[in-house]
């Protein structure tokens, strides 16, 4: 299972990539395998102010429903288009990039402090294995 | 956790395991749309080991199988199967089962009854206690595999690896006979897809050479292994029950709309006084079909709520449907707007779902 070194977790399977004070938030490769295949992303929170552990999103996979948590508190800025059911509508892009192609919203940090509770990628990995 | 025979062919073809009904099961080894658009256009292939098998023989057999079955039990021959079910006393549902109906065993009527996986122990009490005739039971689960080999190209794929004429059978009807060289397997036109095909009944030591027999010879057509993930969409494309979902100990099979299996004309029967009381009265609800505009998918548990957002229903089987692209689902509604055409709303989690209550099967064949 890919746990890529410079990201940190959650345990609810996100995973956050700190870009400045943004970030980008995705679901780990552990998660989108354990979904399966995923057939909608839906996110509705564009633009709000969300608390740590918030639901962002949710996603769909033929078998199952899951919500996305935020991994720490901040802005909704954006949701990746690339998902989006207006646009190309491609949610497997989140089955076969995670990490890349499938992440899922951009957010602004409210608080750097709250990074240091997430888990690193050798804990998260421990977590799954 | 128990394993079928075929557990290590599904880690070699690289299945995803699961555990189900006590065995380590395949649920899905490319992908469950992959898979459910194999069995609809070509074929696919499931180890369905995990199902029950119970032999019924003895003067008495016919009585006991028509005390313990909704279904009419005498209009069956040797060759003939018939969905069923086991009532409990309070009229609800104790498990779904095909009966088979085998070749006379000294000068009596035979039988097979196959259960789910998950209720073996459950169904084999029941049956032993209510056992008050001159009949004997024989659990054979353990010794006996399944394979549920599904699809257009079923027919081409098992007649290439049997003498057996087996194309033309005709829907719920069996055959014994040599199958991939080895003697007396069972071969029946059954399957929970609604793409046809056969279910191949076989020892546990047999059961591997067909799978491979089987693997070789759909190559050409496109046969693929198939998990219990695309089971569950093929199924319920057809709107047919799941046992703990659609139909359980609380539910009516008149509720479920399992009334064609319920002959209450062939005499009484475990849960027969409660059953025809419930019909005479008229039900108050009724596992109805649906469909989402939503992209959202509706899932097991979630409410069901009429224009003034009252709860009228609860959802009990929910997926994307592989075949339509769209969220499809069954659930218990309140008869007076299980009707269909009627607008209701499926609730998931603080969001409100708009579905239309529509026709059985949600999938139809071309």
């Amino acid at each position: 299972m890919n746990v890529p070194k410079d990201l940190k977790y959650t345990k609810e399977h996100e995973w956050i990539r700190v870009e400045g004070d943004e970030a980008i938030v995705g679901v780990t490769d552990f998660a989108q395998s354990e979904l399966g295949e995923i057939v909608y992303v839906e996110v509705e929170t564009v633009g709000e102010e969300l608390d740590k552990d918030e639901v962002f999103g949710t996603v769909e996979a033929v078998k199952t429903t899951s919500d996305m948590f935020m991994p720490i508190s901040g802005e909704v800025l954006a949701f990746n288009e690339e998902l989006d059911e207006d646009g190309e509508d491609n949610p497997a892009a989140i089955n076969d990039d995670p990490y890349g192609t499938g992440w899922i919203v951009k957010i602004k940090i409210s608080d750097p402090d709250e990074l240091n509770d997430l888990l690193s990628a050798d804990e998260y990995g421990e977590l799954i294995s | 956790m128990k394993k079928t025979p075929l557990y290590e062919k599904h880690l070699a073809l690289g299945a995803k395991m699961t555990p189900f009904a006590g065995f380590e099961m395949p649920v899905v080894y490319t992908g469950i749309t992959e898979e459910h658009l194999a069995v609809r256009n070509q074929a696919g292939m499931f180890d369905v080991s995990h199902m029950g098998e119970f032999l019924v023989k003895g003067k008495e057999s016919l009585e006991l199988v028509q005390h313990l079955t909704s279904n009419d039990a005498a209009k069956l021959f040797p060759g003939r199967i018939q969905y069923s079910c086991f009532p409990n006393e309070r009229g609800g549902i104790i498990d779904d089962l095909l009966v088979y109906r085998l070749a006379d065993e000294d000068g009596s009527p035979a039988f097979m009854l196959v259960v789910n996986g998950a209720n073996i122990e459950k169904d084999w009490a029941w049956v032993n206690a209510n056992n008050k005739f001159d009949a004997e039971l024989t659990n054979v689960s353990d010794q006996t595999a399944l394979i549920a080999l599904q699809g257009p190209k079923a027919g081409d794929i098992l007649s290439s690896i049997t003498p057996l004429e087996v194309a033309e059978m005709p829907y719920y009807h069996f055959k014994k006979g040599e199958v991939a060289g080895l003697s007396n397997i069972l071969v029946s036109t059954t399957g929970y897809t609604g793409s046809g095909g056969f279910e191949i009944y076989a020892a546990n030591d047999q059961i591997g050479p067909i799978w491979d027999a089987l693997m070789e010879a759909g190559e050409k057509h496109g046969l693929k292994p198939t998990g219990l993930g695309s089971r569950d969409t093929l199924r319920l494309e057809m709107g047919f029950c799941l046992f703990g979902n659609d139909i359980t100990d609380e539910t009516s099979p008149i509720e479920a709309g399992l009334g064609w299996i319920t002959k209450l004309k062939k005499g009484d029967f475990i849960g027969s006084d409660k059953i025809k009381e419930l019909k005479e009265k008229g039900i108050k609800r009724k596992l109805t079909a649906f469909t989402i505009s939503d992209r959202r998918v509706p899932r097991h548990g979630y409410p069901i709520y009429n224009e003034s957002e009252e709860k009228i229903g609860e959802v009990t089987s929910g997926t994307q449907s592989p075949s339509l692209g769209h969220p499809i689902g069954l659930g218990y509604i309140d008869i007076d707007y299980a009707i269909e055409g009627n607008p209701v709303f499926v609730g998931a989690g603080r969001k409100m779902l708009k579905a239309q209550i529509c026709k059985l099967p949600f999938y139809k064949n071309a």
